[in-house]
């Protein structure tokens, strides 16, 4: 089974999302903001991570920048999923590394979606 | 519904469409018309369809054949297609072809426009594929809502975000207010033409790639084997045909010849000649 870091500020988003990564066989944890998440990922790299934008504390660029200088950050494959909706953003985020992108509001189509683009599912 | 509205309805869709309107879909007119209805300033599905069989009004019934049709689609659609087109289909193809050949590729009921552009994508990104050879993707289909959209090359964000690589959204796309535009090369390569399957297809030309997906599974037996045998006359002699996951020429006729190896790949029959018109 693969295992799927989800990480969102808003509980309800991190529960709807867990609800559709468990469904596609991933076995999920959470966490709230960009630190928390990357205190997960030193613990035990996920195979995903479904990461949004704009958190308290380290927002999910500065966490994605961090975690691919970390030993292993390079394996997670990491999709980005945020309210951020323009071409700039999206260029960062694949310029800092990350390997999908959704913008939210999300269903769980998108997810399948990009999970399979990311070759996940 | 009155029986007798049914009955008219699913004659017009027959007629116009080659649609099988069954009593099980009757839900779906409900839905499909609704709007239609409230747009003629009509209070109810059942009121509009008593007009129309009234007043045969060549605008109404035109709305409703459209209205009728699934448009669902998405791009790069059940991948498989995308990738046979990639691997079996053009490379034979092109090197069988003399260096000023024009290769042409038609979508048949291709919808909003999600497929053609996928192709299109597709090729520009692997400029090997062709060998050097032009190009054209003809995008034929029955609604011209559908082809209007298609020719805008306008996406909501839901849409570009089912199957399409996000690499692919950076490269083709550009932002437009709330929704995404294909750029103006890709709008260029794919010509997008009003075509009724159950017609005459003689001047789209010949073709040496045919993708017809998930439209036949819409029509009887007579009407799909009708639509295959005029797309084989249209189709090279070592083209091939491409059709949606759930469709077959098996039992219908022999203008195609399935791939032993690959699901949904049709090679045009050389012997198959065409059938006097009845």
């Amino acid at each position: 089974m693969k295992s799927c870091l989800v990480v969102d500020d808003s509980r309800v988003v991190r529960k709807v999302a867990r609800k559709i990564l468990e469904d596609l066989k991933f076995e999920c944890t959470e966490a709230a903001d960009g630190a928390e998440a990357l205190a997960r990922c030193k613990e035990r790299m996920p195979d995903a991570i479904l990461l949004d934008w704009n958190m308290p504390i380290m927002t999910g660029i500065e966490f994605l920048k961090k975690l691919r200088l970390e030993r292993n950050g390079e394996k997670p494959v990491v999709v980005f999923c945020t309210t951020e909706n323009d071409m700039d953003h999206i260029s960062e985020a694949i310029r800092s590394g990350a390997n999908e992108y959704v913008m939210k509001p999300f269903d769980s189509e998108i997810i399948e979606s990009k999970f399979q683009e990311a070759g996940l599912v | 519904m009155n029986p007798a509205d049914f009955a008219f309805l699913a004659e017009l869709m027959k007629s116009r469409s080659g649609l099988i309107l069954t009593p099980d879909k009757s839900y779906l007119v409900e839905s499909r018309l609704g709007p239609l209805a409230r747009a003629e300033g009509l209070s109810s599905v059942d009121e509009f369809l008593g007009i129309l069989r009234g007043r045969r009004d060549e605008r109404l019934m035109r709305a409703t054949s459209e209205a009728m049709l699934t448009n669902e689609t998405f791009f790069f659609r059940d991948k498989t297609p995308f990738d046979l087109l990639k691997e079996d289909i053009l490379p034979p193809l092109v090197k069988a072809r003399a260096a000023g050949h024009r290769l042409r590729i038609w979508c048949a009921a291709a919808s909003t426009g999600q497929e053609p552009y996928s192709i299109a994508m597709l090729l520009d990104q692997n400029p090997r594929l062709t060998g050097g050879l032009n190009y054209e993707i003809i995008a034929t289909d029955l609604s011209e809502k559908c082809l209007e959209r298609a020719k805008s090359g306008l996406y909501t964000q839901f849409e570009v975000q089912r199957g399409l690589p996000i690499q692919m959204l950076m490269g083709y796309f550009e932002k437009v207010g709330d929704s995404w535009r294909i750029n103006e090369k890709m709008r260029n390569i794919v010509q997008f033409k009003r075509q009724n399957l159950l017609e005459e297809i003689r001047t789209l030309g010949r073709f040496d790639i045919v993708f017809c997906r998930n439209v036949l599974i819409y029509f009887d037996q007579p009407t799909k084997r009708g639509v295959l045998e005029r797309i084989a006359m249209q189709i090279a002699e070592d083209g091939q045909l491409l059709l949606g996951a759930a469709e077959t020429v098996i039992g219908l006729t022999d203008a195609f010849k399935p791939s032993p190896t690959r699901r949904g790949l049709y090679a045009r029959n050389p012997e198959f000649r065409g059938r006097a018109a009845a």
